[in-house]
């Protein structure tokens, strides 16, 4: 039986050699890379220890990159849950063509976030923008929505809740329709109002649905990327970058490999940071219900 | 009796506000197909025509899918994508349901190390490690080759592969394992005559939740595919939306053209995207 099981093991060799080859070294280079002054393709690298993380640490922009991504992040995971619960209770419901309603929310998911927000500028441009010709049917001045850094933040907050609202909504359906509806039947008999329902069956049976759907939409807003790159690519005057799209310009464009594999490492350490905490948060609200 | 009456009521009073589900229904449905009808109004109208995107005013005007295919490398994008997609989710299939099986039937200690060390890629966010990937590429001379891009796209996705595989094959009662050991079976012979056959409804949902992951890729397009001709969907479209920003139409005929195909696909597979999005739904 031993000699099976190592036989067994052999078959994991190729995934492992893949990912030790293209993620592992790759990240212990991007961390080497890290404490050098390097311009990402001359001969040229100079060893400059913590020099980097120092000077990532000074960099305004970077702090507006990060202010940004909490932005982004806990922004749309809040909006998304919110809304994903409500239309999950919406979709749930007995209506004809809930289902048309379920797919046609989460139909957007398969369009990239690049691509929506390409589409995204039909909707914002100043001239001819849809957004302008709706308000001006009620007489309003056209808006130049993207040319205000805090504005842009919040438009691709909402974008970015609006196009993947559906992935929550799927979440605490498959939650909703695993709660025994015997609950409610025995609710209704002894006549519990619907908010008491809601607040005492609902929720309390929910908690996984809703630990799952927050901490996966906290890490995708954390990593949002191609949707800055898309609508404003982090303009104006580096206002709206999130930390991805900081990393690529700060690698690609400003060619500082160095400090781009700094900040990179860092936004890798907060996303643990903030999954970790996330968990125990939840796993201590299970226990206490 | 009373019991029964009560819940008449309820019903009742559910079909007396009903009303009000179908306004929401229909504000969402309409913000929700709105982009997609103004991208197929834009892609509609001829350069220079400055009217409203939400209304076709002056007729369907073709051009500009023709611009896009022909003349903007569409064509070209759509064989490059559909080269990296089918490369992408073979290897991804083949090795992760090879590194499921002993993954989750042989739980030493040393795959449980395995394992979680798989499963904590997923917390890497690609492009922070851009630095030493892009070197790393260079080195090899894989820029601007299917390989380069394939590669990387898969070794990213395939620790969410690997995850759903083995949640699957742990859900195979061990039994039929176990007797074929016990007939002399080996490990290889095992997963072949034994699990695989039974890894279709998985292998379906990896290859669809994969093959759209590998078709919209851009993050790491955008760096590995610099020849134009080696373009993909995601960065010929960039190409559009960057250098003729005049030309709206084309832009939008070649978004329209990227986003027709995966939803045309969603819409007949609808349940097995589902069934990925639940699957795959790990907390941390």
């Amino acid at each position: 039986m031993k000699k099976r099981n190592r036989r067994m093991n052999l078959f994991y060799i190729p995934a492992v050699i893949l990912l030790l080859m293209f993620i592992a070294y790759p990240f212990a280079q991007a961390i080497r890379v890290s404490f050098f002054n390097w311009n990402g393709y001359s001969q040229n690298m100079k060893f400059i220890g913590i020099d980097n993380y120092v000077k990532m640490m000074k960099d305004k922009r970077f702090w507006m990159a990060f202010r940004n991504t909490l932005v982004y992040g806990f922004g749309s995971t809040i909006l998304q849950n919110v809304m994903g619960l409500s239309f999950a209770l919406l979709v749930n419901s007995r209506f004809k063509g809930n289902n048309v309603v379920r797919t046609i929310v989460y139909m957007p998911i398969m369009i990239s976030s690049l691509i929506m927000g390409f589409i995204m500028r039909f909707f914002f441009t100043f001239d001819n923008g849809v957004l302008n010709d709706i308000i001006g049917w009620f007489g309003k001045d056209p808006v130049d929505w993207l040319a205000d850094g805090t504005r842009g933040v919040i438009i691709i907050t909402l974008i970015n809740s609006w196009h993947y609202m559906g992935s929550c909504m799927i979440i605490y359906l498959a939650g909703l329709q695993g709660i025994p509806s015997m609950y409610y039947e025995a609710a209704a008999i002894d006549g519990v109002s619907k908010w008491n329902s809601f607040r005492y069956i609902t929720l309390p049976m929910l908690i996984p649905s809703i630990q799952t759907a927050v901490i996966v939409n906290l890490i995708g807003g954390l990593k949002v990327y191609e949707g800055v790159v898309a609508l404003t690519n982090g303009g104006p005057v580096f206002r709206t970058h999130s930390i991805m799209s900081y990393v690529s310009n700060q690698y690609f464009d400003q060619e500082r490999a160095g400090l781009a594999a700094a900040i990179g490492i860092f936004n890798f350490i907060f996303i643990m940071i903030v999954s970790t905490i996330g968990n125990n948060l939840f796993a201590k609200k299970e226990v206490e219900l | 009796m009373a019991g029964e009456k009560k819940k008449k009521e309820r019903n009742t009073f559910i079909n007396g506000t009903v009303w009000w589900k179908y306004v929401i229904s229909f504000i969402a449905v309409i913000i929700y197909l709105l982009p997609i009808w103004v991208v197929f109004v834009v892609a509609t109208k001829p350069l220079g025509d400055n009217s409203t995107r939400l209304m076709i005013t002056s007729g369907l005007f073709f051009g500009n899918f023709e611009k896009a295919l022909f003349r903007g490398n569409m064509l070209n994008a759509i064989k490059n994508s559909a080269i990296i997609t089918l490369g992408v989710t073979v290897l991804e299939v083949v090795l992760s349901a090879f590194a499921a099986y002993p993954l989750s039937r042989n739980r030493s200690r040393l795959n449980k190390f395995v394992k979680a060390a798989i499963l904590a890629v997923m917390m890497i966010p690609g492009l922070s490690i851009v630095v030493g990937v892009y070197m790393e590429l260079v080195a090899f001379h894989m820029i601007s080759t299917y390989w380069g891009i394939i590669i990387i796209t898969a070794a990213f996705g395939l620790p969410m592969c690997i995850y759903l595989y083995s949640n699957f094959i742990t859900t195979i009662p061990s039994s039929l394992d176990e007797a074929a050991a016990i007939d002399g079976a080996g490990a290889a012979q095992t997963f072949f005559r034994i699990l695989l056959p039974q890894l279709k409804p998985v292998t379906v949902t990896v290859i669809i939740m994969r093959g759209i992951g590998a078709w919209n890729e851009y993050m790491y397009s955008l760096y590995i595919l610099q020849k134009p001709a080696m373009w993909n969907v995601s960065v010929t479209i960039k190409s559009f939306f960057s250098e003729n920003l005049s030309d709206w139409g084309a832009a939008a005929a070649a978004a329209f053209l990227a986003i027709v195909p995966v939803i045309v696909i969603y819409l007949f597979l609808q349940k097995y995207f589902i069934q990925g999005q639940l699957d795959s739904a790990v907390k941390g």
